[in-house]
């Protein structure tokens, strides 16, 4: 009788790992930190792409309607991927784009820019990524949903594809 | 001739503070930098990472620490920025109490099942 309960036991315990590893193979190994509740968005000041003037937080995100802030930098790949795309919602009157500059040379920067068009009602230039990690961002390209009450509501890390391209425009809607 | 001496004694004597000071502030930015997972170049900590997003943490980690931070408060901006996982060293909360208790248990199930054993055979 104990041998019994003791192999039931064992069989437990190895099933237990077992569905615990099987369920771990198809897990991805990178972690993405995600935006569980609305968060406001940091306050800063940055200086303007065009102008090289530094301008306010509050007097970027000013009007009440939905925000895109899109870090975008000349040299990543995946940037030119998403471009196409954040053109497209550049024409939805409902939202409007940010782009923040990541690292990037200026000249490259406006090169980028003139060659696949402007997709951003203002460009900041965050030189040394300080400013992406006050939005919480780790890499390019990554872009965030702000609220008509100013609070980052979602965020997405790599490219935008079809699939949250479709996400982003129910957002807004 | 002898205020001269004070001088290049006074002069020596804040050189060295101040060096004192630079290394703690550097010792503490190193200390917290080991304790900062990176996201990009996961594995490694940001103190050994040469990643852009570890470059950007080490900036961002000496600036709060000339702005007044403590270790802590640099910990907290960086959760609330990352999640409890950017940190190595994870807090117990509703998240984490099975990493936490866990080894605890089983080493009272372990002792336990000893102790029944030595019941057993004496």
């Amino acid at each position: 009788m104990k041998n019994k309960f003791s192999l039931f036991i064992v069989i437990i315990f190895f099933s237990f790992c077992f569905v615990v590893f099987y369920k771990g193979l198809n897990n991805s190994n990178t972690y993405a930190p995600k935006i569980k509740d609305k968060k406001n968005i940091p306050t800063f000041q940055a200086k303007d792409f065009n102008s090289s003037i530094y301008l306010n937080s509050e007097k970027i995100f000013k009007e009440e309607t939905f925000y895109i802030v899109n870090i975008w930098a000349s040299w990543c790949t995946p940037c030119r991927i998403e471009h196409p795309l954040l053109m497209i919602l550049s024409k939805n009157q409902s939202v409007k784009l940010i782009g923040l500059n990541y690292r990037d040379n200026l000249n490259n920067a406006k090169n980028f820019i003139n060659e696949l068009g402007n997709p951003y009602s203002q460009i900041l230039i965050d030189n040394d990524g300080a400013l992406s990690v006050e939005f919480g961002a780790y890499g390019v390209p990554e872009t965030f949903i702000i609220d008509k009450d100013k609070k980052i509501i979602k965020k997405f890390a790599g490219p935008i594809n079809q699939k949250i391209f479709e996400e982003i425009k129910l957002i807004i809607k | 001739m002898k205020i001269l001496k004070i001088f290049i004694i006074l002069f020596l004597f804040i050189g060295c503070s101040q060096l004192k000071s630079d290394e703690k502030s550097d010792e503490l930015k190193n200390k917290i930098l080991k304790n900062i997972r990176c996201l990009i170049c996961q594995g490694q900590s940001v103190y050994d990472s040469e990643s852009e997003f570890a470059s950007s943490i080490k900036l961002i980690v000496g600036i709060k620490i000339n702005e007044g931070l403590k270790e802590e408060q640099i910990y907290v901006f960086l959760r609330e920025k990352y999640g409890d996982w950017v940190i190595y060293d994870p807090q117990l909360n509703k998240n984490t109490y099975i990493l936490w208790l866990l080894p605890l248990l089983l080493f009272l199930l372990g002792g336990a099942i000893i102790r029944n054993k030595l019941k057993f055979t004496n």
